[in-house]
């Protein structure tokens, strides 16, 4: 079988208005929906209680809001998950009480109301941890992205690197849009998703710009937007068969990996779409503006090679290209 | 040109055969188990214990499957939970309060897999359910502690050096002297800074007053901090012994959080309690004077003299000590084994404040050639951890106790004086509870999660390519078996997000296979022979697969170094799951391809599924 039966490369670079526009509108939505609503910060961030409980009978939300509102705790949001016999607490901090305290206070309000709740999970988190966690994630996030530009600079171009942390950060930024859009939790797994999303995705931009630099060899004559529309029709086929792969694993992680890993699938899902689409029809138009050329990408590599002078072509990139 | 030679063949075989007996373990499922470990780091552990144990066994006729030693005690194997409960119940009656008997769950695996060091994967706390507690020690606390002995401290040196002063007191972390004039705050400072060369010493005035102002050095600051968490950490051992939990962890985090993790235990308020407690140490005198087998006879039957009380030393010996409590463990402010010069036999050197020494001085002066009983008291009860004499007086507050065994025991005796209270209190920052079921759960989710999509992703695989999609797909468990291999020998621990990062690996690890794939299919559009093709896919797909895996490993350790918790086992299995997938996505499968196409006389087409011409 073969899916993709591509006579003539598909002039991808001559869309480049249009789909980094398409990026643009979606980016600015995406911090338009971060202003306005936010993020809803799981326990691992802002600290405070959640617990899981089970009952063997369908769950009586009202007794359960009532236990828990009988030792002083208004604030606390109380629903069903999953079944209607799981329910979810969430408590947020308490001054003056520490997280296990009020955890423990919990527990035995519930067990008082109802002696057959078994309580699953727990997850009390202090407000200072959450602080903490908070700032880690930043880091994290601040040296991935360092990292990725430092091995794209050495491997291949400051212009490719630049133009693959563009497209990959507004593939990080477009996900946590979509979680402030639908006011999905946000956890820490989901920090670990998009972390790996993003590893993840620059390979989509690797692999593009490795064929970019094969064909700036072996395609002596072409222009560099016949180079990189090359580039991109001979990958894409490889593009969809590996994400149709990957988001069938993830998919079934969103089947069958109930709530904890939930909004994990549903980030890595957000972040493999997006990734196809950013990492090839982004990156490409912004390395191509960013000027990259056979010169500045090959050029030292034939010095060393030949010793001798080799002609090289400069293709800049013609207004008509982008019409 | 598609031939590996010899060895390279033979390493790809030696790797997948390493990797299938590592992972087998993990198929044995668990049976359960009851694990005797000794209660305190004073009892012997060999294989006398194995022996007891086994004629207990033989002697209330319980069925067990296997006894085994360890480094960390005695584990038996059972049929039933049944049988392993009574085990328990009659291993605790007998044994009494010497051993911690806990329940546990043990590998079925056979005793050749064990050998070779082969267990199944260690499994977090959200998988297997259990507790996990994050606490913080309050260093401030620690600091004013230490602040305020000074307080006595100087008191003391200055009374002694007859220096007059107005007040000693303390702010915060600084002490305060205030003297009338400064020829007596000369003199004070120089009788301070030759005793205590840590503290940092400025002056002030106030009013008529002068002030000298002693704040701890950053130094001295560091060693008490450092000492506090170390005796904290040691203290939650000894009373998580009591708690009787299998395999506990009980780590430092950064420099004043301690991480505890309880697997199995459910009853969250008593581990809260228990981590809680405050333990104090005494030291009391030995009533010499009514020493007599009778009276300790009648002693030991609850009728004790007045002004004494009777306990057992560590041989179980009675011991008449006065009620009159000469020291408590807060004036210890160190603890550690040490030789005696004299008779080259091992000690333990404790090290008491300024208040504890005089107090210490002016006793063992009244109490030559008399008897010493240290205590140490415990959830209310109290054994008599050594009774030395006293050969002369002491001073200056360094108190060395002869008569250990070894340097073992001298060791493990000033852990445990070290031991008795927490230096600083703590608090419970972070609590996760997973229940049982749910931990069995959450394991069933992660693998139906990795089953169901490797299963999805074998078919679309083969379907697409054929006998090179059978390649990748073998490549692909190879990746499984391996990735599980190492996560069961480096016994990391797996977490659901670990779990996750399994599936998550596979998934993204078909990605080097569809390169290469993906390259052969295009070498044979543009022309080339098909061994050709085999061999310029493999070639030039190589670096872009170490390109984009460098990218992948680059988050993957960002995670692990900013991680914690849930994030630091997912990133463990993804950077691993990385470099098993460069393995086997390339050598592996090539390995294969090999077998199949490099032995041929002549190949006129590849399975790789049908190609369109150009």
């Amino acid at each position: 079988m073969e899916l993709f039966r591509i006579k003539n490369d598909i002039p991808f670079m001559s869309y480049g208005r249009l789909t980094t526009s398409i990026s643009l509108i979606t980016f600015i939505l995406a911090i338009i929906f971060l202003a306005t609503r936010g993020l809803n910060f799981g326990v691992d961030f802002t600290g405070g209680t959640v617990m899981e409980v089970n009952y063997p009978q369908a769950a009586n939300l009202e007794s359960v809001r009532k236990a828990v509102d009988s030792i002083g705790l208004k604030e606390a949001t109380v629903q069903n998950f999953g079944s209607s016999r799981d329910v979810l607490i969430r408590l947020p901090v308490k001054t003056g009480l520490s997280v296990s305290q009020l955890s423990e206070q919990v527990k035995t309000a519930l067990v008082t109301a109802d002696p057959q709740a078994e309580i699953r999970r727990v997850e009390a988190v202090g407000a200072q941890v959450g602080d903490e966690l908070y700032e880690n994630g930043g880091l994290a996030l601040f040296f991935v992205s360092l990292g990725i530009v430092l091995y794209l600079w050495l491997r291949f171009e400051w212009r490719f690197a630049i133009a693959a942390i563009i497209a990959n950060m507004h593939d990080v930024v477009i996900i946590l849009g979509f979680f402030a859009f639908f006011q999905w939790e946000f956890n820490l797994t989901v920090l670990a998703a998009i972390l790996a999303v993003l590893g993840y995705s620059v390979n989509e931009s690797v692999v593009v710009f490795d064929r970019v630099r094969e064909n700036f060899r072996k395609m002596r004559k072409a222009s560099v937007v016949q180079v990189i529309d090359n580039a991109i029709t001979r990958t894409m086929s490889r593009t969809i068969i590996t994400h149709t792969m990957t988001q069938t694993m993830v998919g079934s992680m969103l089947l069958f990996g109930g709530e904890v890993l939930h909004n994990f699938a549903l980030a890595l899902t957000i972040g493999i779409l997006f990734g196809i689409y950013s990492s090839v029809l982004v990156a490409c138009p912004i390395a191509m503006w960013l000027g990259v050329n056979r010169a500045n990408l090959i050029g030292d590599v034939e010095k060393k090679e030949g010793g001798k002078k080799v002609e090289v072509e400069v293709a800049e990139p013609h207004p008509s290209d982008f019409a | 040109m598609n031939r590996y030679p010899m060895w390279k063949n033979i390493f790809v075989a030696i790797m997948i055969l390493i990797g299938f007996i590592y992972t087998i373990p993990n198929f044995f499922g668990e049976s359960p188990a009851v694990q005797i470990t000794p209660a305190k780091s004073t009892t012997k552990l060999d294989s006398a214990l194995l022996g007891q144990v086994e004629a207990i066994f033989k002697q209330e006729k319980i069925q067990y499957d296997g006894v085994y030693l360890d480094a960390r005690g005695v584990k038996a194997r059972f049929a039933s939970t049944d049988t392993q409960i009574r085990a328990k119940d009659v291993l605790q009656a007998s044994l009494g309060s010497d051993y911690t008997v806990a329940l546990n769950l043990l590998s079925r695996s056979p005793n050749w897999l064990r050998s070779l060091g082969a267990k199944p994967m260690y499994l977090g706390l959200d998988l297997r359910g259990g507790v996990h507690f994050l606490m913080q020690v309050d260093m401030k606390a620690a600091l004013s502690k230490a602040a305020e002995r000074f307080v006595g401290d100087f008191r003391i040196a200055l009374r002694k050096e007859r220096i007059s002063y107005v007040g000693v007191s303390r702010e915060g972390e600084i002490v305060q002297v205030r003297f009338n004039n400064e020829a007596d705050l000369t003199k004070a400072r120089t009788v301070i800074s030759k005793e205590y060369p840590n503290l940092t010493l400025d002056e002030s005035t106030d009013g008529e007053e002068k002030i000298l102002k002693a704040s701890l050095s950053l130094v001295e600051q560091k060693h008490i901090q450092d000492f506090a968490i170390k005796q904290n950490i040691q203290t939650l051992h000894n009373r998580i012994n009591e708690l009787g939990v299998a395999e506990p962890i009980i780590q430092q985090q950064g420099a004043d959080r301690v991480v505890v993790q309880l697997p199995g235990v459910q009853d969250t308020a008593k581990a809260k309690e228990i981590l809680g407690r405050t333990a104090t140490l005494e030291i009391r005198m030995v009533d010499e004077e009514k020493t007599d087998i009778a009276t300790l006879e009648s002693a030991a039957k609850g009728q004790a003299p007045m002004g004494d009380e009777v306990y057992k030393d560590r041989e179980g010996r009675p011991i008449l000590v006065k009620k009159n409590v000469v020291l408590t463990g807060d004036y210890i402010t160190d603890a550690g084994p040490g030789v005696d010069n004299q008779s080259g036999r091992s000690t333990v050197n404790v090290t008491l404040d300024g208040r504890g020494a005089r107090i210490f001085q002016q006793v063992t002066r009244e109490n030559v050639g008399k008897r010493m009983a240290i205590l140490l008291i415990e959830k209310g009860s109290t054994e008599v951890v050594t009774a030395p004499v006293i050969n002369g007086e002491i001073g200056g507050g360094r108190v060395q106790i002869t008569g250990m065994a070894n340097t073992q025991e001298a060791t493990d005796i000033a852990l445990l004086l070290r031991a008795g209270a927490l230096a600083a209190p703590m608090d419970i920052i972070e609590e996760r509870t997973v229940g049982p079921s749910m931990g069995q759960d959450n394991i069933n989710r992660g693998m139906h999660s990795t089953m169901w999509g490797f299963a999805a992703i074998a078919v679309m695989m083969m379907i697409y390519y054929m006998a090179f999609g059978v390649v990748s797909v073998a490549a692909l468990a190879i990746n499984l078996l391996l990735l599980v291999a190492i996560l069961s020998m480096l016994q990391a621990t797996l977490t659901l997000p670990g779990l996750a990062a399994i599936a998550l690996a596979l998934g993204m690890a078909i990605d080097a296979n569809v390169l290469i794939n993906e390259r052969v299919r295009e070498e044979l559009r543009s022309g080339n022979t098909p061994q050709a093709s085999i061999h310029a896919g493999y070639d030039r797909a190589w670096d872009t697969i170490l390109d984009s895996n460098v990218t992948t490993l680059i988050a993957g350790l960002a995670l692990f170094m900013f991680g914690t918790g849930p994030i630091k086992g997912f990133a463990v299995v993804h950077v691993l799951g990385i470099l098993t997938s460069m393995f086997s996505a390339v050598l592996v499968s090539r390995a294969f391809v090999n077998l199949i196409y490099g032995y041929r006389r002549k190949v006129s087409k590849l399975s790789i599924g049908q190609i369109y011409k150009a």
